[in-house]
């Protein structure tokens, strides 16, 4: 009935905060990604991963669907689509 | 996303959050080796939702009006084991346990001469309780100790000035930022780490839930705050204005507009123009203004 009632500290990593998401999640093209890395620094949950062109894209386990990274990416390429419950 | 970040996803942050973006650059630019002292606030309470943490440096809350004095304390410790060369300590709060119930002690710190950066995130009222008025709340606020009413137009008092009164302590280096100007924010972590002595940066951080914008507007939000002048970006040494960031300042209706915090003033001109006038010293009193680039 309960759980245990002392729990071991962990790191946050374990709460999945995209469970939060209820309308629309970002989608990364990656077609006209130049590298500035703006969405990699506006991330208030810093889950967008990539290096290089082309190559980033968000962690749905944590994005929590703000659209930040879409209304600062300078190449809109990335867009707000609708959110559909899967993971990936 | 790093494979092992200084600040982790899976904190529980309203989504869009500033605090969030700015907490992150600011533990980013200071690197690994950093004792952080957080006094109770926002970003104590989503950060470390019991038994998960988002820190990956050593991080300890105490009480709501201590940091600045626990932070001391560490300071103390690390130089007498000759450690404090090495490592960096922050205090770090909102603006309601840096400017009402912190102040003493961070003036105390600021007194003493400790090696420590104070950042203060402010979110210009207390919005983890909900939204009540603290000093750093602006002029005509909509909060809910300060409600609008037939007889009130929101928070009838000005901002507390706690960059000046920091300043006013003489210390070697005092600054304000934003979570919208990235690199400047992170610029001004970095040289103030690089500095001896205490160190006070307050950084301007939109809250989507409190001031009611839209959790994508955050940045523009925090932008708008710089261009209109109702949030000047300064930089003082040793208790002298020594840097500031020009802008070519926006109507303040331009900000008040996203925000519905301020929406009972749209309807009334008189409340607009006395806001204009803080935007209006603001600019003439660090020389804010710079003339718009001519049209090619």
């Amino acid at each position: 009935m309960f759980g245990p009632l002392i729990v071991k500290p962990q790191k946050s990593q374990g709460v999945k905060t995209g469970a939060w998401r209820v309308q629309s999640r970002p989608h990364f093209l990656q077609k006209n990604c130049i590298a500035c890395k703006m969405c990699l620094l506006v991330c208030p949950e810093h889950c967008i991963y990539g290096d290089e062109k082309n190559t980033y894209g968000t962690d749905y386990n944590y994005c929590k669907g703000c659209g930040l990274c879409v209304k600062v990416c300078p190449k809109q390429d990335i867009e707000m689509v609708e959110e559909t419950g899967e993971n990936n | 996303m790093k494979t092992n970040p200084l600040f982790k996803p899976g904190h529980t942050a309203c989504a869009g959050c500033g605090q969030a973006i700015a907490a992150r650059l600011v533990i980013e630019a200071a690197g690994p080796n950093t004792i952080v002292a957080n006094s109770t606030g926002c970003l104590e309470v989503f950060t470390t939702a019991y038994p998960e943490t988002a820190w990956n440096v050593p991080w300890i809350h105490s009480l709501f009006e201590n940091s600045a004095a626990v932070a001391s304390g560490i300071e103390a410790a690390l130089k007498y084991q000759g450690k404090k060369d090495t490592t960096n300590v922050i205090a770090q709060g909102g603006d309601g346990g840096t400017a009402d119930i912190g102040l003493q002690a961070l003036s105390g710190m600021l007194e003493r001469g400790h090696d420590i950066l104070y950042v203060c995130y402010d979110n210009e009222s207390y919005m983890n309780t909900g939204i009540q008025r603290s000093g750093l709340t602006p002029f005509g606020m909509n909060t809910t100790t300060t409600p609008v009413g037939s007889l009130s137009m929101g928070n009838p008092n000005p901002k507390k000035p706690l960059p000046e009164i920091c300043a006013a302590h003489g210390i070697p280096y005092v600054a304000t930022a934003s979570a919208a100007y990235f690199q400047d924010l992170q610029r001004k972590v970095k040289k103030a780490l690089s500095i001896k002595g205490p160190k006070y940066i307050q950084v301007h951080v939109p809250c989507p839930l409190g001031w009611r914008h839209e959790s994508n507007l955050t940045l523009d939000v925090a932008r708008l705050a710089v261009d209109t002048g109702l949030y000047p970006l300064v930089e003082y040494e040793s208790g002298v204005l020594s840097g500031r960031r020009q802008i070519v300042p926006k109507p303040v209706e331009e900000y008040l507009k996203v925000q519905a915090r301020f929406k009972h003033l749209l309807k009334n001109p008189d409340e607009i123009k006395k806001i204009q006038e803080i935007a209006d010293n603001n600019i003439k009193k660090y020389g804010l203004k710079v003339e718009a680039a001519p049209q090619a």
